[in-house]
């Protein structure tokens, strides 16, 4: 028996602007019920991505499919309305002159209306938003134009939901509980999700998996934890998480830092490596022990110390941070290290 | 690939709609196009010994007339609406909240009826220079008579009164707009108000003040009746003589070329001084000038010189009009000839903006949906008509119309025996097509307009919860620009019922409108009835007006309140 098809499938797409190859190459296979989160900084075509998928944009070369049929590809193209495809807008995209209930009741025309308004209602008090029904979009507060906003895209019941930045509208606060509910319902209704969002903790915290993306092309996919702990270039390294970077040649397989000897995988001899350091994996020693080090200056911040000291002086300063209370000062000379297994070296023109 | 024959049913393919979109702006496009091609066509066509004669005896004086008519005309509003906008931005004086509006009541009166109205009330023997006799004592006209109205100059002053409020408003808008800041800064920099006028609001108003001054003369050049009533020989009154006179239609195209170079000179001169308008609207937001309050003479003054616009513009000649139109009610009441030139007048008028209306919505529909260069190319073309004189216009539809008209007829003789008669030119469907031509960039315009405040994330959402293109128009473009589509309605529809050259040269055999009416009695010297479809033309030309002095008083409001999503759009974290 054949593998049941993907619930989403891209092969090879390619979208151009004028001179820009805002995709280029893009092959991603999402199974059923996945949740995706696209992650990238802005102009690195995840927004593009996504509108391809929804029909609203068509792309240049390659193939979408949906449950195995070809909706975009070389004379085809599905128009958007036809593709059962729900879309949560970044700015929500309320119909200003409709009610709470009339933008819910948008995409369910083909219904008969009394069936209508029972799926109406039926979303409506999954989102607990009853209370809203009779309102217009800008009596609304942000949080509450978000869950119409959701309640309208899954309505007419999509199987594959894209949403493009859905929570960046959001107060910090509201943020989490936001993202945890609607994830938490979305897993419920089984729903496939596909997720852009250029916040990095977002993007390791909400999905399945990670897929990110580079000037129009996947730099890396994958779990969460498997693109913050191995990222597999500098830039998807950078991307999660702030580093130190210390520069080093490589020679007989190992970089030479003022940290001590790395090895060097991915680098090839004699090229110019960096050696990339977490600020938490850097560890404050007595003095004598590992790298010699200066206190440049000391802050607490809250849940973690940071500390940043000089190894060597044409070097800028490190950071490191730590959880537990660090007793030092301004100038003080002191010794540091980093537990090779958790630093990543990188080859130092990319 | 495999997967296309194995499609369900679930999922329904259609061909990309686009093509339908685009090919329908072309048309449209094309269409607007079309007088201004035929023209050129026909003026090749003139015979070679015509054009010697033309240009050196009757180019030279039109030319000359009308030019001195454009620069009089160009001074006079220039000078009224710059001055009148800014005592009413930056001064606060006594009938200040009234003139705001009330400097736009000209625009209601038509040229041809200012002239009109004028031409009666300055009459030898007319109101005022009997007044004048009685008061300084002379008996007769052959002992005291004022100057012959009938001259450039008193058409250049009554032209300039009724044409003004078009520089009043743009420059109006520009000061409630853009002045705030800059005034207020130039203040504390050392500029007395006086001084400000001068050093700041004049440079700054500048682009405005060009754009309504080419409005404004775009309008001079394509009147025809007060031009002709009192007797100046312009470019558009030789194309109609050359034409219905003496019958020579590409002579009158050679000439209507001459006048469309013109034209377009008026439209570089729009273009060029929007050119940085975009930039300089937006970047601040917007905030009214505090007028500082003027009392005693100076107040007086103020309201004086705002006040004598709108009287000799307005006032005066819709006051005369009204003693006029109830006398002759009384006299006659209203005879069945202005009924059925009423009902004539507004149908007309009434099935040209719904086809207007719908070519514009068409199009602005069209460019948003499938932006690109023939979309985007169809929607200025549209525009084109508007800055095309009427005279001009009819003749370059007449011919294709007629060429239409001939060969349909032909094809009918063949076909069933019997003639239809002139399709288009004897239905009135003509005229229509004219209006359309004229007119419908207001509806793009002001489609494209309301449009634009819908973010584009609205349509895709639309189409993301299962609408079509045309679906998309229907249940949200429609809505939403509904004020923007009432008002642009609006306007075009007193246009049409205004409109005089091209319904002259395009109407049916006795198709009457009021606008005729009056332009048929003016030209026998009877005043009769005219007075009646005059004070019409006038009261409906009101309608617009009031829509007009709303939107100058609430576009500083609108515009902050549509500041706000943007701007908090725009400061979003960008990562």
């Amino acid at each position: 028996m054949r593998s049941p098809s993907p619930h989403l499938e891209l092969r090879a797409v390619t979208r151009r602007f004028a001179l820009v190859a805002a995709l280029q190459d893009v092959s991603l296979e999402v199974a059923r019920g996945q949740i995706v989160c696209l992650a990238g900084h802005s102009g690195c075509g995840k927004s593009t991505l996504l509108r391809v998928i929804a029909g609203l944009d068509r792309p240049d070369a390659g193939a979408a499919l949906i449950n195995g049929h070809v909706v975009s590809g070389k004379g085809i193209h599905v128009e958007p309305e036809h593709r059962r495809v729900g879309f949560m807008f970044q700015d929500y995209a309320l119909f200003p002159h409709l009610s709470v209930t009339d933008n819910v009741l948008f995409g369910l025309r083909s219904l008969e209306r009394k069936e209508a308004h029972k799926r109406s209602d039926e979303i409506v008090g999954r989102l607990r938003i009853h209370h809203l029904v009779n309102r217009f979009p800008h009596m609304l507060s942000g949080g509450e134009q978000q869950r119409v906003a959701l309640a309208r895209a899954l309505a007419p019941r999509p199987d594959l939901l894209l949403m493009d930045e859905p929570f960046s509208n959001l107060d910090r606060d509201l943020r989490d509980a936001v993202r945890l509910e609607t994830l938490g319902l979305l897993r419920e209704l089984g729903t496939t999700v596909i997720m852009v969002t250029h916040d990095p903790e977002e993007a390791l915290s909400a999905g399945d998996r990670v897929v990110l993306m580079r000037r129009g092309h996947v730099e890396q996919s994958g779990t969460g934890a498997e693109l913050y702990d191995r990222p597999n270039s500098a830039y998807a390294a950078e991307f999660f998480s702030a580093f130190n970077k210390l520069p080093g040649r490589c020679r007989n397989g190992f970089v030479d830092t003022p940290l001590g000897r790395f090895p060097a995988a991915g680098v090839s001899e004699g090229q110019d490596g960096l050696v990339y350091v977490r600020p938490r994996d850097l560890q404050l020693r007595p003095q004598g022990q590992g790298a010699q080090a200066t206190v440049l200056d000391h802050e607490l911040r809250g849940e973690v110390e940071q500390v940043r000291v000089t190894v060597a002086a044409h070097l800028p300063p490190l950071v490191v941070r730590s959880s537990a209370r660090l007793i030092v000062s301004a100038g003080q000379e002191i010794g540091l290290s980093a537990d090779p297994q958790r630093v990543l070296v990188f080859p130092a023109s990319a | 690939m495999t997967e296309v024959a194995t499609l369900s049913e679930n999922w329904r393919f259609r061909r990309p709609v686009g093509t339908r979109w685009r090919l329908g702006a072309a048309v449209v496009g094309a269409f607007a196009c079309l007088p201004i091609a035929a023209l050129v066509t026909i003026a090749s066509q003139g015979s070679e010994g015509l054009w010697p004669h033309m240009f050196t005896h009757v180019l030279p004086s039109a030319l000359h007339q009308t030019l001195i008519l454009l620069v009089g005309v160009g001074l006079v509003v220039a000078v009224i609406g710059t001055t009148t906008a800014w005592l009413v931005s930056a001064y606060d004086f006594p009938g200040r909240s009234i003139l705001d509006w009330a400097l736009l009541l000209p625009l209601a009166v038509p040229t041809y009826i200012v002239a009109y109205a004028y031409l009666d009330i300055l009459h030898p023997v007319g109101a005022v220079q009997g007044l004048i006799r009685d008061v300084l004592g002379y008996q007769s006209p052959r002992e005291f008579r004022l100057p012959d109205i009938r001259s450039i100059w008193a058409c250049i002053l009554l032209l300039g009164l009724v044409l003004y409020p078009y520089v009043y408003l743009t420059t109006r808008a520009m000061f409630l707009t853009q002045a705030a800041n800059v005034v207020e800064v130039s203040r504390t920099l050392g500029t007395d108000q006086r001084a400000v006028f001068f050093r700041v609001a004049l440079p700054l108003a500048r682009p405005a003040i060009a754009i309504g001054l080419s409005l404004a003369l775009m309008e001079t050049l394509n009147d025809i009746g007060a031009s002709e009533f009192l007797g100046v020989k312009t470019l558009t009154v030789s194309i109609y003589t050359t034409w219905v006179t003496r019958n020579d239609l590409p002579a009158a195209a050679q000439i209507a070329l001459a006048m469309l170079v013109i034209v377009v000179l008026l439209i570089l001169l729009e273009r060029y001084s929007r050119r940085n308008q975009r930039y300089a609207a937006g970047a601040q937001r917007p905030r009214a000038l505090v007028p500082t309050p003027l009392r005693g003479l100076p107040g007086f003054a103020a309201c004086l010189f705002c006040l004598v616009p709108v009287l000799l513009g307005f006032v005066a000649p819709a006051a005369y009009l009204l003693v006029e139109a109830f006398g002759r009610y009384q006299f006659a009441g209203i005879s069945p000839r202005i009924w059925s030139e009423i009902v004539n007048t507004v149908s007309i008028s009434a099935l040209a903006t719904a086809f207007i209306l719908g070519c514009g919505c068409f199009l602005a529909c069209s460019q948003r949906s499938q932006p690109g260069r023939v979309t985007s190319v169809a929607a200025r073309a549209s525009t084109l008509g508007y800055a095309v004189p009427g005279t001009v216009l009819a003749l370059g539809l007449l011919v294709p119309i007629g060429l239409f008209d001939r060969s349909v007829a032909r094809v009918s003789a063949d076909l069933f025996g019997s003639s239809v008669g002139l399709v288009l030119l004897g239905s009135g469907t003509a005229l229509i097509l004219a209006y359309t031509a004229r007119f419908m960039g207001i509806a793009t315009g002001g489609m494209e307009a309301g449009m634009a405040r819908i973010p584009a994330s609205l349509d895709q959402a639309a189409r993301m919860l299962g609408q079509t293109q045309a679906g998309v128009f229907r249940t949200v473009h429609l809505p939403l620009t509904r004020p923007a589509l009432v008002s642009a309605g609006l306007l075009v529809f007193v246009d049409c019922m205004k409109e005089l050259p091209a319904t002259l040269l395009l109407r049916p055999l006795n198709f009457e409108t009021l606008a005729t009416h009056l332009y048929g009695e003016a030209a026998r010297g009877t005043y009769e009835e005219a007075s009646v479809a005059a004070l019409l033309i006038v009261a409906i030309g009101i309608l617009p007006v009031i829509v007009l002095s709303k939107v100058g008083r609430t576009r500083s409001r609108e515009a902050s309140l549509a500041a706000t999503p943007s701007s908090e759009l725009d400061s979003q974290p960008s990562r």
